[in-house]
């Protein structure tokens, strides 16, 4: 159960060794210790994840999890269930991809497009039924400015955020009449594996200070976050730009 | 199984939904108990417990206030024999004509029977009356296994009966009860007032011994402020009235019972409304209406002890956001605990306006009764950021000393740190678990604080 000051007893992160994924389950734990789900794909750094958040005093479990293999998620969401209740399920797995090969190629599109998108569909699903069976709880999904409005340079990726946002956008208005609340974090530019080595953007920040935010959300039910919460004003000017200026942008 | 209502408790945090079920008769309450889901059931009176004991996400909720008959009224022994979902303000209206008296009421009479028996809740007289659980003669208890057994303080099933009393309604769903009443011969209180300038002068006050002589006992005190005037406090002391100390003119109908509502408020408060200055305010306002010290003064039940039920929906003023009451007690002895945390309060940015300080009698056999020999206190916090490590913080005070948390108005500690201050709640799970072996009854409390599987 979630209590009155928002601290959840277990949490499921689906990408279990996402960094930004991680450091939400930390935030949650730093003010006290939780039940831990890690769903990802067998490997070290799923190891190192566990091993740092047993260190902290959370009692973890990992259930394999491959996003990009759409009919294990029903089976991956209900083992996940098994050891009781899941009060907060993060959904933060996804992949950035070259642009300039996922528009050219197909296979590389449909990948990303499968994995960021139709995955993260496939399994808001399966957590959806089972939250609301519970009759509590909160859902995270992790969208990104890029989907905000697309770019030339980021465009596949933004429009596979784009349908994870609209599709969680609507969600958050499902599930509110069953006590589940969604809150939908918009990243900027965020230092981590996945960008390592790319330019950083402006007001570029680190997966701690996402997590911050996203716990802070999730602890005050807020549906929307910006991450950092600038962006929601610079986006917005951006989004009402002429397409004339936007493509000039050194965006 | 989807619910389809959603519950909160007074404090307006953490609404989960459930299916809730309006039982008409205690065949009903049995009814629903068998047919209950793998989420179990749970009863809810009037909902006025602070967190989330009378909530079942995804399960069932009896709604018990449709089981509402009082029974019978004994005017020679002071028994009253009523359903469970009667409330303290009906009962009262219907026992003082008899010149009865409810012997123990909390903070405010909306409370149904089972909810006062659930969370043996006590009043500015336990000092000298104990809990509710002390003046409960019989339970009806819808139990598991589809029976309904009647338990007595002292019979054969007793266990049970003192696991029920506090239990949270984890034990099963009490249907109906007999009740102890007190002989009064006027619903008006003789009070003592004492304004003091801080909180050595009001320690000094409790502990000299002048507390017995009084039937009723309860300081508020000031955590706005700090230095001279830390803990400074108003203390009201009182007795309910001999028809031979009213003033003439109420003496016609001594046992009037003159409870109005003024105003119900409406959902329209913004968060935030309630913070440290607002709140400071108030506290200066509740200290300097106080007389500095009168004694003799003749109030009725509104004024010296429900304040707070002249205000419907008092608990919107918190805003959505909603509010926690933290409630613990520290034993006797541990008063610099109290002084520290007071001291917590005054300087952090979480600030309290209705602090009650009492001072606790004796305990009754029920392994999860909240009160116990020493010091309570009571601090409501709007629900902000920090709030959740801050009251980590007092908890670990209030552990450290011995103390314990009230699960009537708990809604966000951890299941180690609730039971660090119960040492009997291993003997209570036991009773618990040969009552419901399968764990039919369960709540978002009972789930949160694991104090059932």
């Amino acid at each position: 159960m979630i209590d009155a000051v928002g601290n959840p007893q277990s949490i499921l992160l689906l990408g279990g060794t996402s960094e930004i994924g991680l450091a939400v389950v930390e935030g949650f734990a730093n003010d006290r210790p939780l039940r831990v789900v890690l769903a990802a794909r067998p490997s070290e750094r799923l190891d190192a994840a566990r091993a740092r958040l047993e260190a902290r005093g959370c009692a973890v479990e990992t259930v394999a999890f491959d996003a990009a293999a759409l009919d294990t998620h029903a089976d991956v969401v209900r083992k996940a269930f098994t050891g009781g209740d899941i009060d907060v399920a993060v959904v933060a797995f996804g992949l950035l991809g070259d642009n300039e090969q996922a528009w050219t190629d197909v296979p590389t599109a449909v990948e990303l497009a499968q994995v960021n998108y139709t995955a993260a569909v496939s399994v808001g699903v399966a957590l959806a039924e089972r939250m609301r069976e519970q009759g509590h709880g909160a859902l995270v999904a992790f969208s990104s400015v890029a989907g905000e409005r697309a770019r030339r340079s980021n465009f596949v990726y933004g429009s596979t955020k784009a349908g994870l946002d609209a599709f969680y956008t609507g969600l958050t208005e499902a599930l509110r009449p069953h006590g589940v609340s969604v809150t939908i974090v918009r990243p900027g530019f965020v230092h981590t594996r996945m960008t390592e080595g790319m330019r950083p953007a402006p007001l570029s920040t680190t997966p701690e200070a996402v997590a911050a935010l996203t716990v802070d959300a999730v602890r005050t039910r807020r549906e929307l976050v910006w991450a950092p919460a600038p962006l929601r004003l610079v986006m917005s000017v951006l989004r009402h730009l002429p397409r004339a200026v936007f493509r000039r942008l050194p965006v | 199984m989807s619910g389809s209502t959603s519950l909160r408790g007074w404090g307006r945090t953490a609404p989960t939904t459930a299916t809730v079920l309006a039982p008409r008769s205690p065949d009903d309450v049995s009814a629903a108990i068998s047919a209950a889901g793998p989420r179990g059931i749970i009863a809810r009176g009037l909902g006025r417990s602070y967190g989330d004991p009378s909530q079942n996400a995804g399960g069932t909720v009896l709604d018990m206030t449709g089981l509402a008959t009082i029974h019978s009224i004994d005017a020679g022994t002071g028994l009253v024999d009523l359903d469970a979902g009667v409330s303290l303000d009906t009962l009262m209206r219907a026992a003082l004509p008899y010149g009865l008296w409810v012997p123990v009421l909390p903070g405010t009479r909306e409370v149904t029977i089972g909810g006062a028996i659930g969370a043996d809740v006590h009043g500015k007289n336990h000092h000298t009356k104990g809990s509710f659980g002390n003046h409960v003669r019989s339970i009806d208890l819808a139990t598991a296994d589809g029976r309904v057994r009647r338990l007595t303080p002292d019979g054969p099933e007793s266990e049970l009966f003192w696991a029920t009393v506090g239990g949270m309604g984890l034990t099963g769903v009490v249907v109906r009860a007999t009740v102890a009443l007190h002989r009064t011969e006027s619903a008006y209180f003789v009070v003592d007032t004492d304004r003091t300038a801080d909180l050595d002068e009001l320690m000094a006050l409790l502990t000299d011994g002048s507390d017995d002589t009084y039937g009723y006992s309860a300081a508020w005190f000031d955590t706005t402020t700090t230095g001279a005037q830390l803990g400074r406090a108003v203390l009201t002391r009182g007795s309910l009235a001999t028809v031979d100390q009213l003033p003439p003119k109420l003496r016609h109908d001594p046992l009037k019972f003159d409870a109005p509502q003024l105003l119900t408020f409406p959902d329209v408060f913004p968060n935030g409304l309630a913070n440290r200055y607002t709140l400071r305010a108030f506290s200066e306002l509740w200290y300097r209406k106080a007389p500095k010290r009168q004694r003799g003064s003749i109030q009725n039940i509104t004024a010296f002890y429900h304040v707070l039920d002249m205000f419907g929906e008092w608990n919107r003023v918190f805003g959505s956001r909603g509010f926690l009451q933290y409630q613990f007690l520290v034993p006797f002895g541990e008063e610099p605990t109290f002084r520290r945390i007071i001291e917590k309060i005054a300087a952090s940015p979480h600030a309290s306006g209705l602090n009650v300080l009492k001072r606790f009698g004796d305990g009754n056999p029920a392994p999860l009764s909240f009160p116990h020999p020493g010091w309570t206190i009571t601090v409501d916090f709007p629900i902000a950021r920090g709030l959740h490590r801050f009251c980590n913080e007092l908890d670990e005070l209030v552990l450290a000393a011995g103390g314990r948390l009230y699960l009537a108005k708990e809604s966000r500690t951890s299941a180690a740190t609730f039971r660090r201050g119960y040492p009997r709640f291993d003997e209570w799970r036991k009773t618990r678990d040969a009552a419901d072996p399968e764990g039919v009854f369960t709540s978002d409390m009972a789930r949160r604080l694991e104090l059932t599987s």
